[in-house]
C-alpha cells in the first residue's frame, strides 16, 4: 500500500504524486484530506487535501508545494518509493448542491483543494466561474484540468507575467457587482487571501466558504492544535471543518497560530538544504 | 536528605533478611519489616533525561516486601483490585522465590501486569483495603502490590520467557476491533485464545492508545507496549493502523460488507477541553494531549532527529491536578522550563494524580499552586502569551461528589509570568464513531452506553474502556473488554459454525 505510481513536476516547487491507497480512494468526497507521514518513526504527520482520486485504479492525487522539510522528504520520494503512513479521508465533506453561480477562488497551492470542490458543483449543476491566482505564470498549477470544468476562467498575476495583472479580489469585486451577483463563493489559498476574499464578499452578502489550512498532528480531532475561532466559538478544523463559513473566522489569529513553530521549522529547512546541497555535490563529484 | 541510590536499598533488603527467620515469621514481624521503596533515579539526573524514574525492585527488596503481607484469608485486597487478581498467591510465590509460578497467577486474570504494575492508581485500589496499611494506620504502608506485580513482570520480560497463550482452533468468524489501546488489546487476545479472527484498526500509526501517545516515556517506557503488541502478533491478529473508523471504513460496514461477525469499540476518551476562557487560542497554548503527543509519539523530546516541532518553553503553566497534568509538567522539566507551575482549583487531597506522581513531581521541581486558577491568558501583537491571570479560591462546602466546592476569592486576582499554558483538565470523547453511526446510544457526555456485559444498542457491536467510563484507567478498560469478550465468545459460540 501507498507505493507511488507517478510523480509529476507541476512547477519549480510544486509536485503531484499519485499514490496507491484502495481505501481512500474509495470513501473519499470532495473537500477531505489526508495526513501524512514520510517515516513511522521521527517523520512529520501533515495534512494534504486529495486533489483527485481514481477508486477504479485505487489511487489518490496529492498536489503539495515544497516548504518545509516533511514536504522537501516527500518531493525527494520517486516512482515506485512507499509512503509509511497515510491516514484518510478525514474532514467533513464539501457540501455541494444546486445553487445557481458558484464562484471558486483559487491561489497558489489552493488551486489543487479547490479542483475536485469545483468539479463537485460543476457536476450538481452549477455554473462555475473560477479565479485563478498565482504570483507568476511560472506558479500557475492545473489551469488546463481547471479549464475544462468552468464556465469562464479568470487568471491573474501578481507580475501581469500571464492573465490579468491582478489580485484575485478584484475580479471577484466586479463579479459581486454585477447582476445578478454569484450565489455562492469557495475560496481556497493562503490564509491572507481567503481573509481578504471574505472581507470582498461581505459587502455583498455573499456566503463564502474558505478551507482553512492549520497546523495539524493526529487529524481526528485528538490534540486541539489545529484550533481555530470561528464566530464565539473555538472549532477543529480536522474534525469541524476544514471548511468554514469565511465571515465568521478570526484569520489574524489563525495566521498567528501557523507561526508558532517558524523559527524551529526555518532551522529544519535550512539543515534539510544544506543536506541536498551536500548530497548533490557529492553526487556530482562521483565519476 | 540525600536520594538513596538502588544499591543502597538493597543492601538494606539484604540487611533485612538476614535478621529474619523466614520459616515461622509471625504477624508482628512480618508488620515491623520496613516497606520497601522503589529504587529511583535520581532527581537532578531524571530532570534532564527522558528515561524511566522507577527503576524496579531487586530481588531481596522484592523478597522483604512479599513477605510483609500477612496472607489474609478474607483477601480484602482482591476486592479492590478490578479484574481481581489473586494478590496473596502471587505474592507468596515472589516470597518463596517462585516467580514463574507468580506471573502465572497474574497473567490468569490481567494481560498487561507490566502496565498496571507502572501506572494503575494503588493506593486507590487494590492498596486501599490492605490490613498491612490499615494496622500500620497509613496506606502509604499498605504492602506494594503494584510493584511486586511490577517486578514478576520484568521478570518474565527479561528472561525473554513471555509465554505465547494457547490458540483454540480457527473457527473462521471474524471480529473487528476499533482502537489498539488497552480495552481493545485485551478483547484482541481474549477473542483471538478461542480461536476467531481479529482484526484491530487504529487511527494512529502506532498502537498502544494512551499508553504510546499519552502516558510518556519516563513512566511507561515503550518497549513494554511494544512487546505486549509483538505477542498479539505472533498470535496471529492482524493490527492495521492508519485507519479510522467513520472515515476510511463506516463502522456498520464493517459489519454488513467487510463479513465481521462482531465489533468492539474501544477507541477511549480522546478530546480535549479547553477552559473557554479569552486568550485560549493563542500560541503557546496547547492542550495536553497536543503537547504529550508531540513530544511522545512523535519522539520531539529528540530535538536533533525528530521532524515534529515542540515549543521551547522558559515558564510553563499546566492547569490540572491530575495524572495527565503530572505528566504534561514533568515532560515540559525534561524539555528544558525554567519554571514550571501547576496550577489546581482545589487542594492537595483532592488532587486525583496518583501519589506516587505527585511526589515525582515535586521531587523534579514543579512548583504546585493549589487552589487558584486561571482567568484569563494574555499575549502579545505576534500572538504569544505572555503571561496568565489567576485568581485564589478558599474551599467552601462539599458538592455533590462530596468534595468541597471551591468558591472564588473575589479581587484576589494575580498575574503569572508564563510564556506557556498546558491545559490538562480532561477529555470527553471523540464524537467520530457517534455521529456516523446512527442507532449508537450514548449518553449526554457523549459515552457510548453498553449494558453489563457491554453490549451496545446497535447488535453485534460492544463497547468498553474511556468510550464508556468517561476518562478513567488503563486497569478498568482492560476489566471491560475482559467482559467484553467473554460476552462476544459466547454470542460467536451461539452462532452456527462457519465452514
Ligand atoms: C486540511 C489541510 C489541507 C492541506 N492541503 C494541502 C495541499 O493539498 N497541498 C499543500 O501543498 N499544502 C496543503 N496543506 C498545507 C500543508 O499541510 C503544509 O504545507 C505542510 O504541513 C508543510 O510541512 P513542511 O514540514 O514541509 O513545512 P514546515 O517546515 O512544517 O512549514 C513551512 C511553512 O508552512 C507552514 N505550515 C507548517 N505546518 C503547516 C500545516 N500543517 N498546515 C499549513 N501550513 C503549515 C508554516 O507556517 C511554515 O511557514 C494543507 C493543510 C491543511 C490543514
Ligand atoms: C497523559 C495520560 C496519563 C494517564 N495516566 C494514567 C495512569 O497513570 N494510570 C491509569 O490507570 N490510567 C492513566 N491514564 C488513563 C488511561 O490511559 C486510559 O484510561 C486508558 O488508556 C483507556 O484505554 P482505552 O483502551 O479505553 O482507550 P485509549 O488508550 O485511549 O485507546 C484508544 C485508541 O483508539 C484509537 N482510536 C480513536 N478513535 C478511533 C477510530 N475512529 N478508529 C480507529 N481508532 C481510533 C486511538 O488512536 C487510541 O489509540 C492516563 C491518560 C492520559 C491521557
Ligand atoms: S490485604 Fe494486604 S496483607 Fe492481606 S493478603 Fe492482601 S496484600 Fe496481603
Ligand atoms: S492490576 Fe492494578 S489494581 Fe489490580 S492488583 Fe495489579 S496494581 Fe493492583
Ligand atoms: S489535528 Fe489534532 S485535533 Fe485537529
Amino acid at each position: 500500500m501507498n507505493t507511488i505510481l507517478k510523480k509529476t513536476q507541476l512547477s519549480d516547487d510544486v509536485v503531484q504524486l499519485r499514490v496507491a491507497a484502495p481505501l481512500i480512494a474509495e470513501e473519499r468526497k470532495p473537500g477531505q484530506f489526508v495526513i501524512v507521514q514520510v517515516d513511522s518513526d521521527f517523520g512529520e504527520r501533515i495534512p494534504l487535501t486529495i486533489a483527485d482520486a481514481d477508486a477504479r485504479e485505487g489511487s489518490i492525487t496529492l498536489i503539495f508545494q515544497v516548504v518545509g522539510k516533511t514536504t522537501m522528504r516527500m518531493a525527494a520520494l520517486k516512482e515506485g518509493d512507499v509512503i509509511e503512513n497515510i491516514l484518510g479521508p478525514l474532514g467533513r465533506p464539501t457540501h455541494i448542491e444546486k445553487l445557481g453561480t458558484v464562484v471558486c477562488v483559487g491561489g497558489g497551492i489552493g488551486v489543487a483543494p479547490l479542483h475536485p470542490i469545483a468539479q463537485g458543483f460543476k457536476q450538481a449543476g452549477n455554473k462555475v466561474i473560477i479565479i485563478l491566482g498565482a504570483r507568476n505564470q511560472k506558479l500557475l498549477i492545473l489551469e488546463k484540468e481547471m479549464r475544462a470544468i468552468a464556465d469562464e476562467l479568470i487568471i491573474c498575476t501578481d507580475d501581469g507575467s500571464y492573465g490579468r495583472k491582478a489580485l484575485v479580489t478584484e475580479p471577484l469585486k466586479e463579479l459581486c457587482q454585477q447582476a445578478p451577483k454569484p450565489d455562492f463563493v469557495v475560496a481556497i489559498g493562503p490564509p491572507i487571501m481567503m481573509k481578504f476574499c471574505a472581507e470582498t464578499t461581505r459587502p455583498f452578502a455573499v456566503p463564502t466558504f474558505v478551507s482553512l489550512n492549520t497546523i495539524m498532528v493526529d487529524g481526528t480531532g485528538m490534540c486541539g492544535g489545529c484550533r481555530v475561532t470561528v464566530g464565539d466559538e473555538t472549532k477543529f478544523v480536522c474534525v469541524d471543518g476544514p471548511e468554514f463559513d469565511g465571515h465568521k473566522v478570526d484569520f489574524d489569529n489563525m495566521m498567528k497560530r501557523l507561526r508558532a513553530y517558524k523559527t524551529l521549522e526555518d532551522q529544519a529547512r535550512h539543515t534539510c538544504k544544506l543536506q541536498q546541497e551536500i548530497a548533490r555535490k557529492e553526487s556530482e563529484m562521483k565519476p | 536528605m540525600s536520594h538513596p541510590t538502588p544499591a543502597q536499598l538493597d543492601a538494606a533488603a539484604v540487611d533485612c533478611l538476614k535478621k529474619l527467620d523466614l520459616a515461622a515469621l509471625k504477624v508482628k514481624e512480618r508488620l515491623a519489616i520496613p516497606p520497601q521503596e522503589m529504587p529511583s533515579q535520581d532527581p537532578e539526573v531524571r530532570r534532564r533525561n527522558i528515561q524511566e524514574v522507577a527503576l524496579g525492585y531487586t530481588a531481596a527488596q522484592a523478597q522483604a516486601e512479599a513477605l510483609r503481607c500477612l496472607q489474609c484469608k478474607n483477601k480484602p485486597c482482591v476486592a479492590g483490585c478490578p479484574v481481581a487478581i489473586d494478590i496473596p498467591a502471587f505474592i507468596q510465590a515472589i516470597a518463596e522465590g517462585d516467580y514463574q509460578k507468580s506471573i502465572d497467577i497474574i497473567k490468569k486474570d490481567s494481560l498487561l501486569p507490566a502496565v498496571c504494575g507502572r501506572v494503575c492508581p494503588q493506593e486507590e485500589q487494590c492498596q486501599l483495603p490492605c490490613t498491612v496499611g490499615k494496622a500500620l494506620k497509613d496506606v502509604n504502608k499498605s504492602v506494594s502490590i503494584g510493584r511486586l506485580e511490577r517486578f514478576v513482570a520484568d521478570w518474565e520480560r527479561e528472561q525473554g520467557k513471555v509465554k505465547l497463550p494457547a490458540i483454540k482452533p480457527e473457527t473462521g468468524k471474524k471480529v473487528a476491533i476499533i482502537g489498539c489501546g488497552p480495552a481493545g488489546i485485551t478483547v484482541a487476545a481474549d477473542v483471538r485464545r478461542e480461536g476467531h479472527a481479529v482484526t484491530i484498526f487504529e487511527a494512529f500509526h502506532k498502537s498502544g492508545g494512551v499508553m504510546v501517545y499519552g502516558i510518556p516515556e519516563f513512566r511507561l517506557p515503550k518497549v513494554i507496549v511494544k512487546e505486549e503488541l509483538a505477542t498479539l502478533e505472533k498470535m496471529g491478529v492482524t493490527i492495521q493502523t492508519n485507519f479510522v473508523v467513520g472515515r476510511t471504513r463506516k463502522l456498520l460496514d464493517l459489519l454488513a460488507k467487510d463479513g465481521f461477525d462482531a465489533v468492539f469499540v474501544g477507541v477511549g476518551a480522546g478530546l480535549p477541553k479547553f477552559m473557554n476562557i479569552p486568550g485560549e487560542n493563542l500560541v503557546g497554548v496547547f492542550s495536553a494531549n497536543e503537547y504529550l503527543t508531540r513530544a511522545n509519539l512523535m519522539r520531539a523530546y529528540d530535538f536533533e532527529r525528530a521532524d515534529t516541532p515542540i515549543f521551547r518553553s522558559q515558564k510553563v503553566a499546566v492547569l490540572g491536578g491530575g495524572n495527565v497534568a503530572m505528566d504534561a509538567a514533568r515532560m515540559a522539566v525534561r524539555l528544558g522550563a525554567q519554571e514550571v507551575h501547576l496550577v489546581y482549583r482545589r487542594s492537595r487531597v483532592e488532587m486525583p494524580a496518583r501519589i506516587e506522581e505527585v511526589a515525582h513531581a515535586e521531587e523534579e521541581g514543579v512548583l504546585f499552586h493549589l487552589l487558584e486558577n486561571a482567568k484569563r491568558i494574555l499575549g502579545n501583537e505576534q500572538g504569544l502569551v505572555t503571561g496568565m491571570e489567576c485568581v485564589r479560591y478558599e474551599l467552601g462546602e462539599p458538592d455533590s461528589s462530596g468534595r468541597r466546592r471551591p468558591v472564588e476569592l473575589k479581587g484576589s486576582e494575580f498575574i503569572m509570568d508564563v510564556d506557556t499554558v498546558i491545559c490538562a483538565i480532561g477529555n470527553e470523547s471523540n464524537p467520530l464513531i457517534r455521529q456516523t453511526t446512527p442507532g449508537l446510544d450514548h449518553n449526554k457526555w457523549g459515552n457510548i452506553i453498553a449494558n453489563d456485559q457491554q453490549l451496545t444498542s446497535l447488535p453485534h457491536v460492544y463497547a468498553g474502556g474511556d468510550i464508556v467510563l468517561g476518562a478513567a484507567t488503563v486497569i478498568l478498560a482492560m476489566g471491560q473488554g475482559r467482559t467484553a469478550a467473554a460476552a462476544i465468545n459466547k454470542a460467536l459460540a451461539a452462532q452456527p459454525a462457519v465452514t
